[in-house]
């Protein structure tokens, strides 16, 4: 893990946002540091896709302020810097679509207009050779299962480059092979210093390469540091699954509330 | 082919095609859209600007060009911004323009039902060398924009959220739709008429995904539908003084039912050559389950 640079990639202060008439965020302080893994946990309804969505400009915020890289996110440009990974449960559309097709759309990011050079397209089988689905790249994205969608997401996050990550629950829904899968990927890209800011609903195979966890509950921060310790009912049996054959490095897979 | 030297069926002919190409190019991001109805409402839309430019003695074909961009770009706009009754406002729209439409095409002078008639339903004799340079003026446009900014179109059609974070202008990309699809629906209005242009959007590309698996080959695929059943239907509409419209738009059904009776042999065929892959690879069965499950955990629940 790279020494941690002063200067964030993500620095959010003060936000608050309401969606409708409900305020949704309410006063959220975040950082990620270069080199980061920051894994933002939270109840449904807390407010952690708000959150991420806010960063991206998806949400307006009513007050505070977020800055990517340093620059005030309304006048931050540079999005080929940021792959996003979005909610999805599907990759698919109207249309048939292949895996390499959905993919280079990741790359408009860094060519907008014009045709994809080589490089381009040496980046998009990389990233879809990151993901494992190499094999695949030709089929229609329809064919592929709900782990194999979220790997095609990740692989078109990918496709730009990018030295941050922001994924909103990428393991929603993804069987326990592809979770593993997602993981090494993930690993790789960190240990090339990307910085990330993933949303979960448990820690599961994630777990080890997570630097600092941030707990929202309706809307606040109420945890900022190492990745939590089960408390309270998370210690409960049927919350902590702690498994005998790996005593020494305790396997949590409880959901956390 | 006698048919060839007549000057009006040339014309038509040649309209024929250039609709069959414009049409299911925009169709198919439409489509992608899930809004593939999108050219039904244009097309009603677009009636009032016949009406009025049959009330200002005008081209109809230019001042539905204008009304349907209007519209369309409001329907975008209605899409975008307007949160629960969306839907409510679009209705209004399509059925303030067919209204719309129908009054002003009789309180023109010249209009009656029956010139309107002609543009609902599509008409072959109609087509003047007038119309003919409007429409390959605006083709033109619709093949630059649908052709040009493919892989642009693609991605804000196909996830409309990741694409913001591109940094592409999504809005103005949107717009540039909703106009294309209006332009499209003005160009088609003289062949297939403005009732069934939309199924000539979305027909030719609901044939083209039944044996598709890339959004190239659906692309590809529906225009060269699209071309074959608008010159198909031109032709036998001379020979059989049927309406040319209507009949374009069965073959295209036609088109449609072939290709999803071929699709079926087809996906049993791909269906096999991976399975017989998976058995080769090690992606079949045999992958390892994962160790943290076992029968023997003495944790209670």
């Amino acid at each position: 893990m790279a020494a941690l640079d002063q200067d964030p990639v993500i620095s959010v202060r003060g936000a608050t946002a309401t969606l409708g008439a409900r305020p949704v965020l309410r006063g959220v302080d975040l950082t990620v540091h270069r080199g980061e893994v920051v894994a933002l946990l939270g109840a449904n309804g807390s407010g952690k896709s708000t959150a991420v969505r806010s960063v991206i400009g998806q949400v307006p915020l009513t007050g505070g302020r977020i800055e990517l890289f340093g620059t005030e996110q309304k006048r931050f440009r540079d999005w080929a810097r940021v792959g996003y990974v979005p909610q999805r449960t599907t990759a698919a559309s109207g249309v048939p679509a292949t895996i390499r097709e959905v993919v280079s759309s990741g790359r408009l990011s860094r060519r907008r207009f014009g045709w994809l050079t080589k490089a381009d397209k040496a980046a998009v089988e990389a990233a879809i050779d990151l993901v494992g689905l190499t094999d695949r790249a030709k089929d229609s994205v329809s064919a592929l299962s709900g782990g194999q969608h979220q790997r095609v997401l990740i692989a078109r996050a990918l496709a730009s480059e990018p030295e941050l990550l922001i994924m909103d629950e990428p393991m929603a829904g993804v069987d326990l092979a592809s979770q593993e899968i997602l993981a090494a990927t993930l690993r790789e890209q960190v240990a090339g210093g990307t910085s990330v800011l993933l949303v979960l609903h448990e820690l599961g195979p994630l777990e080890p390469l997570i630097d600092r966890a941030v707990v929202l509950r309706e809307g606040c921060v109420v945890h900022d540091g190492p990745p939590p310790e089960a408390v309270g009912q998370h210690a409960l049996p049927g919350h902590d699954h702690v498994h005998p054959h790996a005593a020494g490095e305790p396997l949590r897979t409880g959901l956390l509330t | 082919m006698e048919m060839l030297d007549l000057a009006f069926m040339q014309r038509a002919l040649l309209a024929a095609v250039l609709v069959g190409i414009t049409a299911p190019a925009v169709g198919i991001y439409l489509v992608q859209r899930r809004q593939a109805l999108m050219g039904d409402g244009i097309g009603h839309v677009a009636m009032t600007g016949v009406g009025l430019g049959f009330l200002l003695n005008s081209s109809p074909v230019w001042m539905a060009t204008i009304v349907a961009v209007v519209g369309s770009v409001a329907m975008e706009l209605i899409r975008a911004y307007g949160k629960t009754r969306g839907d409510l406002a679009l209705a209004l729209l399509f059925y303030g323009g067919m209204a719309g439409g129908v009054l002003l095409i009789n309180l023109s002078p010249t209009g009656s039902n029956a010139n309107l008639s002609s543009y609902l339903f599509g008409s072959l004799s109609t087509v003047s060398s007038e119309d003919i340079t409007a429409i390959a003026i605006l083709a033109a446009f619709v093949v630059l924009v649908t052709v040009g900014l493919r892989r642009q179109l693609f991605a804000v059609s196909q996830d409309e959220e990741f694409a913001r974070v591109t940094g592409l202008p999504v809005r103005a990309l949107n717009l540039l739709i909703a106009v294309t699809a209006a332009v499209t629906v003005t160009v088609a209005m003289r062949v297939v008429g403005l009732l069934l242009v939309s199924a000539l959007m979305v027909v030719p590309v609901a044939a083209a995904q039944q044996l598709s698996k890339s959004f190239r080959t659906t692309f590809v695929l529906a225009v060269a539908t699209g071309i074959t059943v608008t010159l198909a239907g031109t032709a036998t509409s001379y020979y059989q003084d049927v309406p040319p419209g209507a009949t374009i738009v069965l073959y295209a059904i036609g088109v449609f039912v072939l290709l999803t009776l071929l699709a079926t042999p087809l996906a049993k065929r791909r269906a096999r050559a991976t399975e017989a892959e998976a058995d080769a690879g090690t992606d079949g069965c045999g992958a390892p389950l994962p160790a943290t499950r076992r029968p023997t955990d003495d944790v209670k629940v």
